[in-house]
């Protein structure tokens, strides 16, 4: 079926006239409007400006013009402004926001000729391991529809697990690509920090936020990160160096490549999910790999770490939402304040609210220095952990969560639960290091992720690392049923 | 360390956030658990450490020439504002 090939596949049929992308984006359309009731995984559909840009992809074909992604549909998480398209951002908060700009990303996607089907959910303002914290209500796993996605760019994952689209972008602050792409059976890339704009990306924790994709493998990543790296002025922090060429890199034999098996990722492990990193390894051994144990002691302070450091940077990035020039604003404000007060308390959901008063706190003055000043600190130990053992091996790996995913509703009362999904994840996010999961098995009937990190702008190692690891398993290809 | 119901209310406040009656005791609670969460950092020996507070080191803040760049969009801007009046967001009366 159309849906099930993949990118590269659809370029090719596209280039030869046997598809056009008008008939590739009413195929998704339809599946979309079937599929996604049950899944909620889409929160704003763009039928018609889907169409016209399907036509305009097919035109720029006719006149000669080529590209990996013109004319490819894909699905834009809702964190990224959209040109006279709603960008909720999953919150009440924006609800009616029309976004006057496009971000980076979707203006390079739009010029490398994707087609955008629609927004994908997503956990409020991005903060959530489950996609439970929308405020257009929580995404279903297509694997099990009473199990959460993952998050925050849940919506995404089962998308692209669905295969409503043959990619989604996503974001990753904690985990937030890679998590959902674990518990969905499909690949997610979080790039170094700095390699992709976040120019018109809703920002959560402006030192940790990075953009990527979810996809069907590596290969199809590779097309997509393609597009969206690379310096872009209107981003301060954005990274002013080539991007490679990622696609020419992934059949790079893996002879020789030393792979670190992070010892702390392994504490605790429940063996059955263990065992799957295992079996991992043995394939990564047998395509010539050598692996051996690394230790980065202070990666269990990661999560701590992280919940100071994040919600500080969210309590200051999110005072921007005032009730005053855009966004919701509560009813007959009686003064100033209680417009502030009444429109950000009635706005924001619950989980947004307590990670600014977190944030607050942290930064208030008298408990600065304990733990902003202090996550800091620690923040710096585990980077250094990390080069320490970069200096030993090309690349770590792990899971990317320690269980599969878990039921609707399991852990919403219990916040610190909640953020321990992340544990494997943050690391890497602290240290602005590119990441990625691959689909390893399953556990239950649900799929699991091996996570692979490498040192900073090693996109291209990593995607090599995970394109040989799928040319030699077939996890990648599974279709969760109801979506095949 | 556990957080009291009047330091919830102090920081509500500085968030400029209404808590509602409803709302009040759950962030007691789990605002109370996450800062012993990350009270677990204090345990740390990070002496002479020098803090991070960006994740890729020997990066500075770009500057850019000073020329207007962007083109007037305020219409475009205001067609998001709550109130706007005259090309000015209209707020409560602040001065009386």
């Amino acid at each position: 079926m159309l849906h099930n090939l993949s990118i590269g596949e659809l370029g090719r049929r596209l280039s030869s006239g046997e598809i056009s992308s008008v008939e590739l984006t009413r195929h998704f359309l339809a599946r979309i409007e079937r599929l996604n009731p049950a899944l909620n995984a889409l929160i704003t559909l763009t039928a018609e400006q889907a169409l016209a840009e399907a036509k305009s992809a097919d035109a720029r074909r006719r006149a000669g013009e080529s590209g990996r992604l013109l004319g490819i549909p894909l699905i834009h998480k809702d964190i990224f402004c959209t040109d006279g398209v709603r960008t909720s951002c999953g919150s009440r908060m924006l609800d009616n926001f029309i976004a006057p700009y496009d971000a980076t990303v979707v203006t390079r996607l739009k010029a490398a000729g994707a087609v955008m089907l629609g927004k994908a959910n997503m956990d409020e303002f991005a903060m959530g391991s489950s996609n439970e914290t929308s405020f257009y209500g929580p995404v279903k796993n297509p694997w099990d529809t009473s199990k959460v996605p993952g998050g925050s760019s849940g919506g995404s994952a089962a998308a692209a697990a669905a295969r409503l689209a043959p990619f989604a972008t996503g974001t990753d602050t904690g985990g937030s690509i890679r998590q959902p792409a674990a518990l969905t059976g499909v690949t997610g890339v979080k790039p170094t920090y700095g390699r992709v704009s976040r120019y018109g990306m809703i920002a959560f924790a402006s030192s940790l936020d990075q953009a990527g994709v979810i996809a069907g493998s590596a290969a199809d990543a590779a097309i997509v990160l393609q597009a969206m790296a690379g310096f872009d002025p209107k981003d301060s922090t954005s990274i002013d160096a080539p991007v490679p060429d990622y696609e020419a890199a992934l059949e790079a034999p893996l002879a020789g490549l030393k792979i670190g098996l992070l010892r702390e990722f392994f504490e605790g492990l429940e063996a059955r999910n263990a065992a799957l990193i295992h079996d991992a390894l043995k394939v990564y051994r047998s395509l010539g790999a050598e692996t051996v144990e690394v230790s980065l002691p202070h990666l269990p302070l990661s999560v701590p770490t992280y919940y100071v450091v994040a919600p500080a940077e969210c309590s200051s990035n999110l005072s921007r939402f005032d009730g005053v020039r855009y966004g919701y604003r509560c009813a007959n404000p009686t003064d100033l304040l209680d417009l502030y007060k009444r429109s950000r308390g009635e706005g924001f959901g619950a989980e947004v609210k307590r990670r600014i008063m977190t944030g607050t706190y942290v930064l208030s003055a008298g408990y600065f220095d304990a733990y902003y000043l202090k996550a800091q600190k620690v923040r710096r130990l585990i980077t250094d952990d990390f080069r320490a053992a970069f200096a030993q091996v090309d690349l770590v790996i792990g899971p990317t969560t320690p269980t599969p995913a878990f039921s609707i509703g399991a852990k919403v009362d219990d916040p610190v639960t909640m953020y321990l999904n992340d544990i494997y994840t943050i690391g890497a996010n602290l240290a602005g290091l590119p990441g990625l999961s691959v689909p390893c098995g399953f556990v239950e009937g649900l799929p699991m992720g091996l996570q692979l990190i490498g040192p900073h702008f090693s996109e291209s190692k990593l995607l090599n690392a995970a394109h040989r690891f799928q040319q030699a398993t077939e996890w990648h290809t599974r279709s969760p049923r109801g979506f095949e | 360390m556990s957080l009291t119901r009047q330091d919830v209310e102090k920081i509500a406040h500085l968030a400029r956030l209404n808590i509602t009656e409803q709302e009040m005791p759950v962030y007691v609670t789990s605002l109370s658990s996450i800062v012993n969460f990350v009270d677990d950092l204090s345990r740390v020996q990070t002496g002479a450490v020098e803090p991070m507070a960006h994740p890729l080191d020997g990066q500075h803040q770009r500057l850019r020439a000073d020329l207007v760049t962007e083109t007037d969009s305020r219409e475009k801007y205001q067609a998001n504002a709550p109130a706007v009046q005259a090309g000015l967001y209209v707020v409560p009366r602040v001065i009386e």
